[in-house]
């Protein structure tokens, strides 16, 4: 039994079931052989309990939900630190993460990416070990030999390591090049390098020196902006990489790069670079990637409503006093949650007008309020 | 390479509606497209797919519960 087949008794019977649904009676039809009579039966039945378990008009679905999410949220740790998977990266996770994904934190504590390989690069060991010393920070300081300072003759000599550039897979005249970019006066010798500071001849001169050292060491000499330390691990037969920091833009360009997987746990970021339908999908994920990791489940409808909420307006909002409730149009219902003395100023100072459309308003006024059977009026029919 | 965004697996699915199937949308759901949720005219895939300001993207999501889920939002000025 094919699934056209269960879409047209489906419709016959005037149901509207989602896809889900529908595939699972296409599945269980064949298991069991039903014929066309026993198939409506079946949509019958389903379509009984679907029209019971959906969700009623009026329902608090915002509450429901601000509980269900609520209630677990008092069993996470507050511990902030701890990878589950690198046991090198940090990253937070818990009641603090959660706390972060539904503010919408701009600058997130711990941002980090998991970089995936196309098919023909995914068990390039070689490859990978290239790609993520081009992705990775590395400073002057990590490839050289020696590094001496002479006060007697005012400058400084940095012997480079071959062994090391070899190791981390760069190019001898790559640096080289971003040597004498970042710094003007520097004699270069084959692996030996001598700096001068710009000041010579001065009571400054040695501050500057050791200032010119300090800046030599830490010259970056590869890696993409905002990423720090990467780690590369094994998932299955493919190399993933692991980063400290995070920047999807620049490495969804570097070639050989798995442009569908590759992700990263900063919102904005997948905002800013995928767009706003992304950006939902990745504060539902987060979300319940966080509550899962701590043993806790919570139904994804719920999270969903949220993130439904963050994006209605085409930008990631947060929940709180600078997002969704700070937008509330009652002044009443603004003023119950934080800021009361502010909002009642500025309301009256505007002039603005409560239509008491909302829940909380109603409660403070003490009228019925708009919900479950509170949400009808009734009306009278006129007698001709 | 434009298009690649398009192809992540966070991206769903944005077509944008023609004239007919705006009205027969807004009527169907009942609705002003004020009230639809909105997506801002530098959002990357807008650019992508070349929609315009007024437009309603018609947007098929991947859904835990549903397995597909139609939705729409509208491009705002």
């Amino acid at each position: 039994m094919d699934i056209k087949k269960v879409v047209s008794v489906v419709k016959k019977k005037k149901a509207d079931f989602p896809k889900s649904i529908i595939e699972e009676i296409a599945e269980a039809s064949e298991r069991h052989n039903l014929k066309v009579k026993e198939l409506e039966k079946l949509v019958d039945e389903i379509k009984k309990a679907y029209d019971r378990a959906e969700v009623e008009k009026g329902e608090a679905v915002g509450t429901v939900a601000a509980q269900s999410v609520g209630e677990p949220g008092t069993q996470m740790t507050m511990r902030t630190f701890h990878y589950a998977g690198v046991a090198e990266l940090n990253v937070t996770l818990g009641l603090p993460r959660l706390i972060e994904i539904v503010d919408a934190r701009k600058k997130i504590s711990t941002p980090t990416m998991a970089i995936y390989f196309e098919e023909e690069y995914g068990t390039n060991e070689e490859f990978v070990r290239r790609i993520a010393n081009r992705i990775g920070k590395i400073v002057l300081n990590d490839i050289i030999k020696d590094f001496n300072v002479n006060y007697a003759t005012m400058s400084m000599t940095v012997e480079i390591d071959e062994d090391k550039i070899s190791d981390k897979r760069l190019e001898y005249d790559e640096i080289i090049a971003k040597i004498e970019k970042a710094f003007k006066r520097v004699e270069i010798n084959k692996n030996l390098l001598s700096f001068e500071p710009t000041i010579s001849e001065s009571k400054h001169a040695i501050r500057e020196l050791r200032l010119l050292a300090d800046k030599v060491r830490d010259l970056q000499i590869s890696g993409v902006k905002n990423i720090g330390k990467v780690v590369i691990s094994k998932e299955g037969s493919e190399w993933v990489i692991h980063t400290e920091g995070s920047n999807l833009g620049a490495v969804l360009k570097m070639e050989g790069v798995n442009k569908t997987k590759t992700s990263t746990n900063d919102i904005h970021e997948v905002e800013k670079v995928l767009g706003i339908e992304a950006g939902r999908n990745a504060i539902i994920h987060e979300a319940q990637t966080t509550m899962e990791e701590q043993g806790l489940t919570v139904d994804v409808r719920h999270i969903m409503l949220v993130a439904d909420m963050m994006t209605a307006d085409g930008s990631v909002k947060s929940i709180g006093r600078h997002g969704i409730s700070g937008e509330k149009a009652s002044v009443l219902a603004r003023a119950s949650f934080e800021e009361t003395g502010k909002h009642l100023l500025r309301a009256s100072i505007r002039g603005e007008v409560d239509y008491l459309t909302g829940i909380i308003e109603n409660i403070i006024i003490g009228q019925p309020i708009p919900l479950g059977t509170g949400s009808v009026g009734v009306v009278m029919k006129e007698r001709d | 390479m434009k298009n690649d965004i398009l192809k992540h697996k966070l991206v769903p699915d944005h077509t944008i509606l023609s004239k007919t199937e705006m009205n027969k949308v807004l009527k169907q759901l009942n609705i002003h497209q004020e009230q639809l949720p909105k997506i801002k005219s530098d959002d990357p895939v807008v650019k992508d797919i070349g929609a315009k300001p007024g437009d309603i993207l018609k947007i098929t999501r991947k859904s835990h519960t549903a397995g597909k889920f139609v939705t729409y939002r509208l491009v705002l000025e």
